[in-house]
């Protein structure tokens, strides 16, 4: 029977990883995702999974080793964050090139400098152009979700890529959430038997990965990975049903809230999706026709999917919670893109949110709202890129 | 001990047709180690020459399954290839009985410098295998830059010759020492001019039961500015100058393998080499005997450091 437990984001997805039991993990710690290898070092340490857990020097080399591992042949996962990921990044586009099936949580941190542990979206969205399939979480149930997806997703035949589920820091990966956690049994059966595709310890067949491309090649390759990171969205969508049927949870690559009559709404990623719902909820209770989209899936972009969902909307307010510094968010140039060519094409604002941790309050929402609102009723956008929660007067 | 006869029946496992440089000092000293495998093996390589001209897709020159990622990583990579290895076969995916042997090559510039955190973290961490420094003592893939590996007084592109510079002005980094520090059980230097030597260590290393060290010394004719064909007779006479001691660390315990019944002067190795030619200025015969100072200090220590451990 899946029981019901007490546990924060970090516990849920070490708790995952033990189910899974990946062959290798390696991992060096940052703040918020330690979490999760500590626990996953004492499953290692009481023998409860069959991983060989190594303890890196450096999240570069983290992804070093995952690499040589997964084509090595076998199941392999890590975890990072902020700083640690964009340590990583110089390995992210050859683990996903070389098309192996590695899964890591990140718990979104931002980026230094100013140091600053707590979370925005700058460090996934810094190396999302890697070829990664990006998976974001609104909850701990959801991130634990994701992960088994994830793991499914990867190794598909046709898929073989890398995935980063991404989770926001402390928010989820350090509050504790009442989390239903599936049987061990079905976990192992739904993600099934990892059968590997050219590894390097099957010694009767010597494959060369890595190896020197030149202008003959390279852009053939190029376009076979742009090809297969494209059709994984299928594959996201399939396994999405697979895990329906199994375990009844319903996901889809966007989590439409109440937008089929909404006139006003907000899309964002992960958590602040809770307290956008709730803002939603009592705007309608007020009769304004509020909606929300959450985008589950970055990369690959689901453009069709979004821009069917937001065709009705009359004004749309594009929340990031990182910058693409001197243009605008990140996700606001895809969903303005996503909706050029509806013949509804919502008006759209750009809200930069929440950078380093900062709280995204119900009243902040609702203001937000209220300007949708506005533009809906005087059809002007007024400033299309605007930052909240910032003090204007910045003296001591 | 192994024998040429028994070596000349094995298969190369690096094939020829690659595109290293003719007379490249690198593909004899690589052959050389993978003769020496009694094991099936699977390699990991830096960026580099050894990398770039062995695996033009859609060719590649290697018979065991190999893996480049990155400059500095071949170290990590193979850790993660050994891990996985290891997970394997507890689970009883891969027989118990069936051995592979792992090694990682890097150049010097992706060993000494770049490279070097994760090698350290490999050689910290114990993983079973060998890390091969094919040392050519600068940048050569990239066009000659100086290295930590480049010697005192060597012309490179980012060190060159001037009217105030005599080459490089400080002395090379002594990355043996610097993995022996890790306590690893077997570290080595080599040169494939002594190719029994080298043999014979390589199979040490391989069946040391961890992770293990060798620095070859493998000539680089584009970069040294010698003449092709000359790689073994240049890395002989660094053996033979005492500027490349053959000596290895078994267990914590130091052995010279070689010490030259006579030592060569210094300017023996470096007179045929257009790297070092300004050396041969008036102006530039302190760098020469500077030079010399060095090597002859390294020996002695080195000597010191076998008596002390005896």
């Amino acid at each position: 029977m899946a029981k019901l437990v007490s546990m924060t984001g970090n516990q849920a997805v070490a708790e995952c990883m033990r189910q899974i039991n990946p062959d290798v993990v390696a991992a060096y710690p940052i703040t918020p995702s330690t979490e999760i290898m500590q626990i996953f070092s004492e499953f290692v340490a009481d023998g409860a999974v069959d991983t060989e857990l190594v303890t890196v020097e450096s999240e570069h080399s983290a992804m070093s080793a995952c690499i040589g591992a997964a084509a090595a042949g076998g199941r392999v996962m890590t975890a990072t964050s902020a700083c640690g990921l964009a340590l990583m990044w110089e390995m992210l586009p050859i683990a996903s090139v070389m098309r192996l099936p590695i899964v890591m949580t990140v718990v979104n941190r931002a980026l230094s400098a100013p140091i600053n542990i707590h979370c925005d979206h700058s460090d996934s969205m810094g190396c999302r152009d890697s070829g990664w399939i990006q998976i974001y979480s609104e909850n701990a149930q959801e991130v634990y979700h994701n992960v088994i997806q994830a793991i499914k997703i990867s190794q598909r035949e046709g898929v073989w890529l890398p995935i980063m589920v991404c989770v926001d820091g402390f928010i989820i990966s350090h509050s504790i959430e009442s989390i239903e956690l599936l049987e061990d049994e079905k976990v192992k059966d739904f993600i099934g038997e990892f059968k590997p595709r050219l590894p390097l310890l099957d010694l009767d067949h010597p494959v060369t990965y890595g190896p020197l491309d030149l202008q003959d090649y390279y852009m053939e390759h190029k376009k076979q990975f742009d090809d297969a990171l494209r059709n994984s969205k299928e594959t996201v969508i399939e396994v999405a049903k697979e895990f329906k049927k199994e375990f009844g949870y319903d996901y889809g690559l966007i989590d439409k809230y109440k937008l089929d009559d909404a006139e006003v709404a907000i899309v964002v990623l992960n958590s602040a999706a809770g307290t956008g719902k709730h803002v939603v909820n009592k705007l309608r209770e007020k009769g304004v026709k509020a909606g929300l989209l959450r985008i589950r899936l970055y990369r690959p972009f689901p453009y069709e999917e979004i821009r069917d969902a937001l065709k009705n909307v009359k004004a749309v307010a594009v929340m990031d919670r990182a910058v693409s510094y001197g243009a605008q968010g990140p996700l606001f140039p895809e969903i303005t893109a996503a909706l050029y060519d509806s013949p509804s094409r919502p008006k759209l604002k750009n809200i930069i949110y929440g950078l380093g941790g900062r709280d995204i309050s119900i009243e902040e929402i609702e203001d937000i709202f209220c300007s949708l609102d506005d533009v809906v009723r005087t059809g002007k956008v007024g400033n299309v890129y605007q930052w909240i929660g910032v003090r204007e007067d910045n003296k001591r | 001990m192994a024998s040429l006869k028994e070596l000349s029946k094995k298969k190369d496992l690096l094939t020829s047709g690659h595109r290293l440089c003719s007379g490249c000092g690198v593909s004899i000293a690589v052959r050389q180690i993978l003769l020496a495998a009694e094991n099936p093996v699977v390699v990991s390589s830096a960026t580099g020459c050894l990398e770039v001209a062995t695996t033009i897709f859609p060719y590649t020159a290697w018979k065991p399954s190999f893996i480049h990622s990155a400059f500095e990583n071949s170290a990590a990579t193979i850790s993660g290839v050994e891990a996985m290895y290891k997970s394997l076969q507890r689970q009883g995916k891969i027989p118990e009985g069936k051995k592979i042997d792992f090694i990682a090559f890097g150049g010097d510039g992706g060993t000494y410098d770049i490279g070097l955190q994760s090698l350290s973290g490999a050689l910290e961490r114990g993983h079973r295998f060998l890390y091969v420094c094919y040392n050519n003592e600068a940048y050569m893939n990239t066009g000659i830059q100086r290295s930590s590996a480049t010697p005192y007084g060597a012309n490179t592109t980012t060190r060159p010759v001037g009217k105030k510079s005599f080459g490089k002005s400080v002395d090379r980094k002594d990355l043996t020492q610097i993995a022996i520090a890790h306590k690893i059980p077997y570290a080595a230097q080599a040169s494939p001019s002594h190719w029994n030597d080298l043999v014979t260590k390589v199979r040490k290393a391989l069946n040391c039961g961890g992770a293990s060290f060798m620095n070859v010394i493998a000539n680089c004719n584009r970069g040294w500015r010698n003449d092709t064909g000359k790689a073994v007779e240049m890395c002989r006479l660094a053996v033979q100058t005492c500027y490349w001691p053959l000596y290895e660390v078994e267990n914590g315990k130091l052995k010279i393998n070689l010490k030259p019944k006579e030592k060569k002067p210094i300017t023996e190795f470096i007179k045929d080499q257009g790297r070092f030619a300004h050396l041969k200025r008036p102006e530039n015969q302190h760098v020469v005997e500077e030079l010399q100072h060095m090597v002859d200090h390294d020996w002695e220590h080195l000597l010191a450091l076998e008596k002390l451990e005896a």
